[in-house]
């Protein structure tokens, strides 16, 4: 199955050093000082409580399936899915370097991160 | 304040065309305008109130008052997608009780249909003049590049219809919803269609014809989205007062909700939508439940985002939405809760890839007994119009309404 082209992210200051990770091969997550939660799409202030006392913590790259639709046909198909990933915050993404059938909810997956059209690294998951 | 009485609803028009070639959106606008004050039987200075979303043009309610000649001392320009006429009923009923206007517009109108046409034949010419194929935009509004949230989503290509789809899935997944289950809500609203003339599609449909129809997103196929169309509609909500000095039949606000919801920094639960917030504020400020609502209009931009609202609204427990709509369950005179009777998003009109609107008119055409007479429901007095504004997976926005004829 040939790769889609990737639209490159529009990285925002807040969000700068989760892009520069992910082009290393890291996932990152927000967590709070305050309250402990972590969260994402990461933000400089908690989602949960408000504090600013925030701070980038490496996810494990490992989580499951908690949605996912295939989009499209044959070579253009495509599927988008929200993985949980084991800190327990799930996250848009997609399912990749596999056949759309052998996915499935609950699904062990892990991180791979793919070249987006002239930006940042992108992680995206496969089967584990 | 409770908005329960505050006001009524003394105009409704749709527009009837669906493909609107050589309209402009404000003439769409203006055009559902005139005719929602020709249904009250209100002249142009009467409106003091104006309301609109994001589907009109240049500065909104400015853009638009200027070309209606209007002179307002109350607007509103609440947006949230889709939903945006639900709620703008409601802040209008709360401007009136608050004595900021007496009589207020709504209008909602576009054209994505013909917009994407001319796209298209201009995608064709540059083609023809340049020897080389240019691809016509998927999109007719580039996104907003400072929304911080898409950074993590436009990479991996959500659209509106997998945005659903994904809800579909988790659906399937936690209650053991089937795609034939969620095919008999497009059955039903096939089976409305087919007495409305204006109606895009007006072929009763089979839950075999919409399993067989093209998978569009797994697991909606393309018998379970709705149609695109161009057109809009009106409505115009006065004080009491002025309602009851008008010759048309008195429908009044009864009970309002509204919310939204998002990914709730990544604590995403799919399995129910921003009506379950939305749906029990309407029912307690009316003093009603699920099961005193004749008729409902539920947002039908998708067939799962019917389902979602039975549930969400209370008509059936959380998972048993399937069980509700199979066999006929939503079909007028025949199941057990009456909906979309005009033929909803999902056959007839779904303006401006927005249904508020027209959510709200059919609700008010069947209190007043003005539905097509093989689908109006007998003796309405109680009717509900919901909406999901927005992407069901991702962030939106639900309004809740109850009406009452009195």
């Amino acid at each position: 199955m040939p790769e889609r082209k990737i639209p490159a992210p529009r990285a925002l200051p807040e969000s700068l050093p989760y892009w520069q990770a992910a082009d290393e091969g890291r996932l990152m997550l927000k967590q709070c000082g305050a309250c402990g939660q972590p969260h994402h799409y990461p933000r400089d202030i908690c989602p949960f409580c408000l504090s600013g006392d925030t701070s980038w913590v490496e996810a494990a790259g490992t989580g499951h399936v908690y949605s996912y639709s295939t989009m499209g046909q044959g070579e253009a198909a495509y599927t988008l899915a929200f993985v949980t990933l084991d800190e327990g915050v799930t996250l848009m993404t997609n399912l990749v370097d596999a056949e759309p059938q052998q996915f499935a909810i609950g699904q062990r997956v892990k991180v791979v991160f793919k070249a987006s059209d002239g930006g940042h690294a992108v992680p995206m998951f496969t089967p584990l | 304040m409770t908005l329960n009485g505050a006001a009524f609803i003394v105009g409704a028009y749709e527009h009837p065309t669906r493909k609107a070639d050589g309209l402009s959106v404000l003439r769409l606008h203006a055009d559902v305008a005139k005719g929602a004050l020709a249904d009250a039987g209100l002249s142009k200075d009467d409106i003091d109130g104006y309301f609109c979303a994001g589907d009109a043009p240049g500065l909104g309610t400015a853009t638009v008052a200027e070309y209606l000649g209007l002179k307002l001392r109350h607007i509103d320009s609440t947006e949230c997608g889709g939903s945006a006429p639900i709620l703008h009923v409601a802040h209008a009923a709360a401007a009136i009780a608050a004595g900021r206007c007496n009589v207020a517009l709504i209008t909602l109108a576009g054209r994505p249909r013909a917009m994407m046409a001319e796209a298209q034949a201009r995608a064709a010419a540059a083609s023809a003049a340049g020897g080389k194929p240019v691809r016509a935009p998927l999109a007719l509004k580039p996104p907003d590049p400072d929304a911080p949230e898409l950074a993590f989503e436009l990479p991996y290509g959500p659209a509106t219809q997998n945005l659903y789809a994904i809800v579909a899935r988790r659906h399937m997944h936690e209650f053991g919803t089937t795609s034939e289950q969620l095919a008999w809500i497009k059955v039903a609203a096939s089976h409305h269609a087919q007495h409305n003339p204006r109606a895009m599609l007006r072929d009763v449909v089979t839950v075999a014809d919409v399993i067989n129809s093209p998978m569009v997103s797994d697991p909606l196929h393309r018998l379970d989205c709705c149609v695109m169309s161009d057109g809009g509609g009106a409505l115009i909500v006065a004080r009491p007062e002025i309602a009851r000095q008008l010759k048309r039949p008195l429908v009044m606000v009864r009970g309002t909700g509204e919310a939204p919801k998002h990914a709730m920094g990544g604590q995403i639960d799919l399995s129910y939508s921003a009506a379950a917030w939305s749906g029990p504020r309407a029912f307690a400020e009316a003093g009603v439940t699920p099961a005193d609502i004749q008729y409902a209009s539920l947002y039908d931009s998708f067939t799962i985002t019917v389902l979602m609202q039975l549930e969400d609204l209370g008509f059936c427990p959380k998972g048993q939405g399937g069980r509700f709509v199979a066999d006929g369950g939503l079909i007028s005179g025949v199941g057990r809760l009456p909906f979309n009777t005009d033929g909803g998003g999902l056959c007839n009109n779904h303006p401006a890839n927005r249904g508020g609107v027209t959510k709200v008119i059919e609700a008010v055409r069947q209190l007043r007994g003005e539905a097509h007479p093989a689908v109006q429901v007998k003796n309405c007095h109680l009717a509900l119009a919901s909406g999901i504004g927005g992407a069901l997976a991702s962030r939106h926005t639900a309004g809740t309404l109850i009406l009452e004829r009195l």
